[in-house]
């Protein structure tokens, strides 16, 4: 049974937290977790937030008390281990280039690969999504492999192109929008991970499996122009990639 | 025959809000909606619009536009400011209309919105609305993500902003009297959800102060000068959900408050978390204020919302016609009595 507290976000939202640290089987209990309330379909239930290791539930306490609601959560919560990966996977092109990686090489200096095994390694992943953050759209995916694991930059850059792919501890993520970011820019992905329109859409959803896929630089200028004419179908595949535990 | 608004000059930050777009949060996107959800309903009332119709949310210095539909009623709820109704373009002086009353302004008539005082905020709603598509169901603007209200973003001048209406409907001019939207000094709190990251004696210190609004404060949040929190470990915190009103303390140990437009998740350990019954008002604060906390109960906290809904859900029957002449929502009316009229151009807006 996972050892979880129920904590008091202000009156409206509590937190269902797994312990402090990043760890996979976290993870899935706290998607297991936010899949069965999902399926409850509790009244009084506004919307489900899972992030790495915690489950934010906001709510409506005069449709729903908070006693109602911690004892539901005490029902739903047992046995969250057991259970497999059921989210979608995807195969997605990245371009490694060195011209659209600008910390490509500095990443291999700093763990002692090529540049090409640093590609090798990032591209060989089969990525978890914990969730979705930061930014619409934006999935935090895990885990990147020891050996590539860097700390955050110092100082964050004040602007990277959308699409950047970029890895930092034990994390790689697309910055689907230009933004401020402080992660090590390793390559670009020409799919839009947050569409816009014709309403906004995030590609991936929390529980998802990703693999990256790399791609020649003409390639990706050709997939790029694709996807700002509305061209590019992206989906999911039907082939199991089974995430590492 | 379309109808609009044209905006002539925009204001500091003024964009279309309405109750926000909740139950996205899993993929990043915010909630969003009005900083102050009671004025924006209570402004919508006083058109006749259902609640979470969409409407302009001014911050701090109010626009200038113009009315291109044969007539439009509009209503002004939130903080003090000087709102005239020009004649022309090109009028150096007009009518001056006072908040909390429906106004019924013609076709060509410029309204314009001064600096705001006493509060950050002032709504101004529309009968029937605006003609714009919603995005995932709401008509709230989300800057930073570039999407939902006019076109992802604030007005500027130029923007002509299309109306549903054409023409107001047959009413009469209706007030809002005793809505008091008096900022309260302390705001309630729940504590946590990560107290434990913060020894007692923070805890008590955080509540025992007051905090000024620095001039960083923005739609997703509040920064706070004040009394420096330390932690109790400096271990780093990985990201968690964020509920509205959670009271974050980063490594500098000044707080940040979180509203509407916050990210939907964060890294920094939140000390306490404002009641749901209090963000209107928080919505409400401005640059400069000076603000303290004090902790209540979830029993509590749950007990003034169920009062906070029931007084929310009743502002439309506190909504009366003005009686002819007389108008209570404003001393300065009274002075314009002529022969039982208050202006008799308003008179006309009555037929």
């Amino acid at each position: 049974m996972s050892n979880y507290r129920v904590l008091p976000a202000g009156d409206t939202a509590v937190v269902v937290e797994f312990g402090d640290q990043i760890d996979r089987q976290v993870s899935v209990a706290v998607l297991t977790l936010a899949r069965r309330l999902g399926e409850a379909h509790l009244d009084g239930i506004v919307e489900l937030v899972p992030t790495f290791r915690s489950l934010m539930i906001h709510y409506d306490p005069l449709a729903l008390p908070t006693d109602v609601l911690t004892d539901r959560i005490a029902e739903l919560a047992q046995g969250l281990q057991a259970h497999a990966q059921t989210g979608r996977v995807w195969q997605l092109p990245a371009c490694y280039d060195a011209s659209i990686a600008p910390d490509l090489d500095y990443i291999a200096g700093c763990t002692g690969l090529t540049p090409a095994q640093v590609v090798e390694c990032h591209s060989s992943t089969i990525f978890h999504v914990y969730m979705l953050g930061f930014m619409p759209g934006m999935a935090y995916l895990g885990d990147v492999p020891e050996i590539l694991r860097l700390p955050r930059r110092s100082s964050p850059r004040l602007k990277v192109p959308a699409g950047s792919l970029a890895i930092a501890t034990l994390m790689s993520c697309v910055y689907p929008l230009e933004t401020p970011a402080g992660w090590h820019l390793i390559g670009r992905s020409p799919v839009p991970f947050l569409q816009r329109r014709p309403r906004p859409s995030a590609l991936l959803a929390p529980g998802d499996t990703v693999k990256f896929s790399p791609v020649s630089l003409q390639e990706y200028e050709d997939l790029l122009a694709k996807s700002a004419a509305g061209k590019l179908d992206i989906r999911p595949t039907n082939s199991k990639l089974e995430v590492a535990a | 025959m379309i109808a609009g608004l044209r905006i002539l000059a925009p204001g500091l930050l003024t964009t279309v809000q309405d109750l926000g777009r909740p139950g996205h949060q899993r993929l990043g996107i915010p909630v969003g909606g009005a900083l102050d959800p009671v004025s924006l309903r209570a402004a919508n009332a006083l058109v006749g619009n259902a609640p979470g119709v969409g409407a302009i949310e001014v911050a701090y210095v109010g626009p200038t536009f113009m009315v291109e539909a044969d007539n439009v009623r509009l209503a002004f709820v939130g903080a003090s400011a000087p709102i005239e109704i020009l004649p022309q373009l090109g009028a150096e002086r007009g009518r001056e209309v006072p908040r909390m009353r429906s106004v019924l302004v013609r076709r060509g008539e410029i309204v314009r919105v001064g600096s705001l005082t006493g509060g950050a905020v002032l709504y101004i709603a529309v009968e029937g609305g605006f003609d714009i598509q919603p995005v995932l169901g709401s008509l709230s603007t989300y800057i930073r993500g570039g999407f939902g209200g006019w076109q992802g973003r604030a007005l500027i001048a130029g923007d002509w902003v299309p109306l549903c209406e054409t023409r107001a409907s047959e009413h009469e001019e209706c007030e809002l009297r005793d809505l008091d939207l008096t900022l309260p000094r302390r705001f309630r709190a729940i504590l946590g959800p990560q107290d434990d990251h913060f020894d007692k004696r923070e805890i008590d210190a955080f509540f025992g102060q007051e905090y000024s609004v620095s001039p960083g404060a923005d739609r997703m949040g509040m920064r706070l000068d004040g009394y420096r929190i330390d932690h109790a470990r400096h271990t780093t915190f990985v990201s968690d959900g964020i509920a509205p009103g959670s009271i974050q303390v980063p490594g500098n140990g000044q707080p940040i408050v979180l509203l509407v437009d916050r990210q939907t998740s964060g890294g920094y350990p939140k000390i306490a978390t404002v009641i749901s019954a209090d963000m209107p008002a928080l919505g409400r604060v401005p640059i400069g204020s000076k603000i303290a906390f004090e902790p209540v109960t979830l029993e509590q906290a749950r007990d003034l919302r169920r009062r906070f809904v029931a007084e929310v859900e009743a502002l439309p029957k506190r909504i009366v016609p003005i009686e002819r002449g007389i108008s209570h929502a404003s001393p300065r009316l009274d002075g314009n009595l002529i022969s039982g009229v208050v202006d008799a151009r308003d008179a006309r807006g009555w037929m």
